[in-house]
């Protein structure tokens, strides 16, 4: 049957005038010559893509993003371009009954807040556009509507867990301090007092309206190793953006360093 | 094709710390996998344009050129699949009709479509779950779009394995006319000369 298929193709296909006609054999041999070419070429092509992508350089150290292979980062980047489309404002991450939300709350690092806090002395600074730095105390920004949220927080890591939070959403932040003009920037970085860990995002996320300054873990004031007295919580990225112990928010077009963008994460890492 | 859909050497780095209690240290230690979480991501989404690119254009091509016809399993293909099953393992000695494809391999190649469509949007489910949060919730949400996720990966090199040992079963010329695309079957001459 298949052989039947196979010599009606051939038949049909014009032999070439002043040459003799093939015999079978001769068009066996011809075929499987000819795929077996194509064959062992695109295989070859194939490992040597691979060899090439596995042995590209790595990005130039001290960058803004790190410890990435330049072809392997520049799709991260892409992709990130290609995903940002979809993100809305009105895509708002699952929200759960503050029952289920866990009694021992995971921790996972200690980069950035070792060192003892001296919350009487502690001020949120916020440099503005103008040079100007703000010193907001912990009472003012408590003196904002507060806003609760349960939900799933996801670490890049796989793990995840419902936690509960509670505190200030950014965006009222902004507005009650008069920061629109610094929103019109494309990224906000945040660092802890001691410089240790930092984050950059990117205006939409730390914009959207689930993104919170956060004082409250469980209805209680945040425990020191869970980021007292001020963190952030930001649903839309992974656990490695949501900083401990703010120090300083900043605001810039350009990409402000981030602790693990530098070590080879995405850094956009968003949900 | 099946052998990239089945290739997850990229993507294992990441699902190795994902279920890092789910494989014995020695595994990992094998595979060099500790502390490669982030090399992972990087591989995994490159690559998963790749499937994901391959995977469209071999389903439209197999529409286009009515190919479908000959993967797409059939009402008997089920209890044929069977009937392969035990003539490959020597346990039944007839072999059942085989066609292009023969039953087991019609549900085998669809499953593996219907898997990389699986793979695709539980992956999504779980790259973006508050985006795609509709997606997130057809998969019965992050949890187990993440388990799903897993098991196809797992599943792909189930398929993988099974289909290699196939091929070298099935011998040369078998593979010679995956190949090229014809087979060369030695009839009697007369035959061949009434097709000519």
């Amino acid at each position: 049957m298949k052989n039947q298929k196979l010599l009606w193709k051939m038949s049909n296909r014009a032999p070439k005038k002043s040459r003799k006609e093939l015999s079978v054999e001769q068009k066996i041999n011809r075929r499987n010559f000819i795929s077996f070419t194509v064959f062992g070429a695109l295989g070859l092509s194939a490992y040597g893509g691979w060899r090439w992508l596995y042995n590209s350089p790595m990005e130039p150290a001290g960058g803004i993003t790190g410890d990435t292979r330049l072809p392997l980062r520049r799709a991260l980047n892409k992709t990130e371009l290609a995903f940002r489309r979809v993100f809305s404002n009105n895509h708002l991450v699952k929200t759960y009954p503050k029952e289920m939300a866990a009694k021992y709350v995971r921790h996972n690092t200690d980069i950035g807040s070792k060192s003892k806090l001296d919350a009487a002395a502690w001020r949120l600074q916020v440099r503005k556009i103008s040079g100007e730095i703000m010193a907001i105390s912990i009472d003012e920004i408590k003196s904002l509507p507060k806003f609760d949220i349960v939900y799933d927080f996801k670490c890049v890591e796989g793990w995840d867990q419902i936690q509960h939070w509670g505190g200030v959403r950014f965006v009222d932040f902004i507005k009650h301090f008069g920061l629109e003009a610094e929103t019109k920037l494309d990224y906000v970085g945040l660092e802890t007092p001691d410089k240790q860990y930092y984050v950059g995002l990117d205006m939409p996320s730390a914009m959207h309206p689930q993104t919170l300054l956060a004082y409250e873990m469980n209805e209680q004031p945040i425990p020191v190793r869970h980021g007292a007295p001020l963190r952030l919580i930001i649903p839309v990225k992974y656990g490695i953006k949501n900083l401990k112990r703010i120090g300083s928010i900043s605001f810039s077009n350009k990409r402000p360093h981030d602790y693990w963008a530098e070590q080879g994460y995405d850094y956009y890492s968003g949900l | 094709m099946f052998i990239y859909w089945a290739n997850d050497e990229y993507s294992i780095t990441i699902f190795g710390h994902t279920f890092v209690r789910f494989f014995p240290d020695w595994y990992y230690n094998l595979l060099h996998i500790p502390s490669r979480l982030a090399e992972g991501m990087a591989w995994h989404f490159l690559f998963m344009w790749f499937f994901t690119l391959n995977g469209i254009f071999y389903i439209l091509y197999t529409i286009i050129s009515g190919e479908w016809r000959e993967l797409v399993p059939k009402r008997n293909s089920f209890k044929e699949a069977w009937l392969v099953v035990l003539h490959d393992l020597h346990i039944r000695k007839m072999a059942p009709p085989q066609n292009k494809y023969n039953a087991a391999q019609r549900i085998a190649y669809t499953a593996i479509i219907v898997m990389g469509i699986g793979s695709v949007i539980t992956g999504l489910a779980i790259y973006k779950p508050v985006q795609f949060y509709y997606l997130t919730w057809i998969c019965g949400g992050y949890h187990f779009a993440r388990i799903i996720h897993f098991a196809l990966t797992l599943g792909y090199v189930f398929f993988f394995v099974i289909h290699v040992v196939q091929v070298i079963l099935a011998g040369w010329n078998n593979f010679r006319s995956v190949v090229s695309g014809f087979e060369v079957v030695n009839e009697e001459p007369k035959t061949v000369v009434e097709n000519e």
